[in-house]
């Protein structure tokens, strides 16, 4: 299909990114969207509030995140050159701050006083008790049961930061449960509570607004890129969950003709498998959660319950900017399933000395396959979307590392590096 | 012309509102519900809103989000739908779809329109669409002369109301409060407002009430300002209570006190 480096303009005043996007909700939503709308637009044309969020990105969340060389790492990706956006380093661990930091400040101008938030991996549900606890806001979030068990840890420090934490029994008990929770909360409370919605998916203006405030991912690391190895990467690789962290460091690449964007997608047990989480690659165009996009879901249009180890990336849909970025041919998706992902995590700990996400290892695993791929002169620059600390049992579990079981589970035991 | 119009102008012809019951096909299974539906008919129902299970219910409750699961999980699809509006149609009450968008875009918009006009329903209300998404389906409604409901919220602006109607046929849906469906103890001001903006804004189109409605009382209070009031939780919740045929039964005997309610002045 053709590119279109006209991308920039969308979305269209509508919220539509060519036939994706759109707003499928509840009349009673209508008036919110709308007023959200009208505040961002004219927050993001006030000098003052931009410069109250770079200040909180600089001085807070610890903005810019560096640019690391991955040497060790890039031996094993066909000797490509493989760069490391750390959004890992930021404050809370992962990329999401920015977009929380940028939401909670709006909430503020749109005199709200509660937000509530829906998490998977727990990442975004931290990110968001942390910005309430800094703003003085109070703060609810919705989260699988499911999810409350494989993210113990989040769970405990979102109550810590003063939030309250309501597990989701309902449906299939994860991400996209919470969402439709949190939905519930939001009509009947949405005079004063503000829906901080997590990824770039979601009724108009939501993934817009998402998108711009996660946009500095891909500013930053474009002029870091261009300033280190004095031209622009081939390749920019992200793990695509709702696909936050992808469109924040896509973004400013789009115009970038010759820069190939691609995204990573949870294949699970193998998108064969029907177990998986890779929704562009494996599901079809369809409404959901707000907005038209690509989602799992069977001949009755019921959502599919997805399958991933990566919580974060456990979700049937996809933000409406990557089915179109998809369908234009602008970006390319590409499943990882929950071996290769693994691998790539344990290679990325004993070669760089950092424990990465399991949802950004599955960017990893595209960089490696890229890297073989493309060959020793390319540059791909990856988005280390967070950190892994929260993984730590779950990958602990999965190598077998539990009870001094270390010599059968030891992932790289022979890596020749 | 159109089917809802012209019921709840006979209602109003007999100085009462219509009672509107909603029931989602496949709990406990699909002839315990269409069974349940026709007793509602027998109690005294005028329109039967014939709800479409799906997985991710946004603006329902826990009663109808338990009773759709395991009908969403039983694979309860439209097949099954148009099954319950043909009963609905054939045991004399008007049937009309209720159901959230994915299910029906999945199905084909026209071919779904044309399978429901079959099938002898007289429309569909679509609770997450919003006429600005709904070409498609305008564009079909009106091809097969389907009448098609679109919802108001009290936190609708006047130019909404009026939009919204003008995109509406048959009536308009006022959600009569910011919430999701469950029933409530008490019959929110924000109804009598909302609906009284839109009488002064739209006085030709008929408006039905709904959320949170559950014995004669309530309906009586609704119906005082109402075309029709509309009724789910509570049928619903008979079935949850006893999902066999003694629940059907019940669902019939709440349709007549609720019958009574609404024609009480
Ligand atoms: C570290 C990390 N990366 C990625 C994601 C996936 O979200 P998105 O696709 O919106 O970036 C999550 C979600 O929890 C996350 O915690």
């Amino acid at each position: 299909m053709t590119t279109t480096p006209d991308s920039f303009s969308y979305p269209d005043s509508t919220g539509h990114f060519g036939p994706y996007g759109g707003r499928f909700v509840p009349e009673a939503l209508v008036a919110a969207l709308d007023e959200i709308e009208a505040e961002f637009t004219k927050a993001q044309a006030d000098p003052a509030f931009a410069a109250e969020l770079s200040r909180l990105l600089r001085d807070y969340a610890g903005r810019p995140s560096p640019l690391s060389d991955a040497e060790r790492f890039s031996e094993h990706a066909g000797g490509a050159r493989v760069l490391l956006k750390r959004e890992d380093l930021n404050h809370t661990g992962s990329h999401k701050i920015n977009n929380v930091l940028g939401q909670a400040l709006l909430t503020k101008r749109l005199g709200k006083s509660r937000i509530i938030a829906e998490t998977g991996a727990g990442q975004h549900g931290v990110a968001t008790a942390t910005a309430a606890a800094l703003l003085g806001l109070s703060c609810t979030v919705y989260m699988g049961a499911e999810d409350t068990r494989r993210q113990a840890l989040n769970v405990a420090r979102m109550k810590l930061l003063g939030a309250d934490v309501v597990p989701v029994t309902t449906g299939s008990r994860t991400l996209k449960d919470a969402i439709n929770e949190a939905f519930r909360d939001w009509v009947a409370n949405v005079e004063d509570t503000h829906y901080l919605f997590g990824t770039a998916a979601g009724p108009h203006p939501i993934p817009l607004m998402v998108r711009e405030f996660h946009r500095v991912i891909g500013q930053e690391a474009r002029a870091q890129v261009l300033e280190r190895v004095g031209r622009l990467p081939d390749v920019v690789a992200a793990c695509v969950g709702g696909g936050s962290n992808a469109i924040g460091i896509f973004y400013d690449f789009i115009p970038d003709a010759g820069v190939r964007l691609v995204g990573l997608e949870a294949a699970g047990d193998g998108v064969e498998t029907g177990r998986h989480a890779a929704t562009i690659t494996g599901g079809s165009p369809g409404v959901l959660h707000g907005a038209r996009s690509y989602l799992l879901q069977d001949e009755n249009g019921q959502t599919i319950e997805s399958h991933s180890i990566s919580a974060g990336l456990d979700y049937p849909g996809v933000g409406p900017e990557h089915s179109w970025l998809h369908d234009t041919g602008r970006a390319e998706y590409r499943p990882i399933t929950d071996a290769q992902a693994m691998a790539a995590f344990a290679l990325l700990c004993k070669t760089e000395g950092i424990i990465p996400a399991i949802e950004s290892s599955h960017a990893l695993a595209g960089a490696l396959d890229l890297g073989k791929e493309l060959g020793p002169d390319a540059v791909i620059l990856v988005n280390l979307s967070g950190r892994g600390d929260k993984d730590v049992e779950t990958a602990s579990t999965y190598f077998g590392l539990a009870a001094g079981d270390l010599e059968s589970g030891d992932p790289v035991a022979g890596d020749p590096a | 012309m159109s089917v809802l119009a012209d019921v709840l102008a006979r209602s109003r012809a007999e100085h009462r509102s219509a009672l509107i019951g909603y029931l989602p096909v496949g709990y406990p299974d699909v002839p315990t519900s269409i069974d349940a539906m026709i007793a509602m008919v027998a109690g005294g129902a005028d329109i039967i809103e014939v709800g479409v299970p799906y997985s991710d219910p946004g603006m329902d409750g826990p009663a109808i989000q338990a009773a759709v699961d395991p009908a969403v999980k039983a694979g309860v699809g439209l097949r099954d739908v148009f099954a319950a509006v043909s009963a609905v149609r054939a045991a004399g009450a008007v049937p009309v779809v209720m159901s959230y968008w994915n299910p029906l875009e999945k199905y084909g918009v026209g071919r779904f329109a044309a399978d429901l006009a079959a099938a002898g329903g007289a429309g569909a209300i679509t609770p997450d669409l919003i006429p600005e998404e709904a070409g498609q389906w305008i564009a079909a409604t009106d091809v097969h002369d389907l009448d098609r409901v679109f919802l108001l919220a009290p936190s609708s602006t006047d130019a909404r109301i009026l939009s919204t109607v003008a995109a509406s046929r048959g009536f308009v849906y006022a959600a009569s409060t910011m919430g999701v469906t469950g029933v409530r103890a008490a019959v929110s001001d924000a109804a009598t407002t909302l609906v009284s903006r839109i009488r002064r804004l739209a006085p030709e189109i008929a408006v039905c009430v709904g959320l949170g409605v559950s014995n004669a009382d309530q309906a009586a209070e609704v119906a005082a300002f109402s075309d029709g009031v509309i009724v789910g939780s509570a049928f619903v919740r008979c079935l949850l209570d006893s999902p066999d045929a003694a629940g059907a039964k019940a669902a019939g005997t709440l349709a007549a006190e609720l019958a009574e309610g609404v024609r009480r002045r």
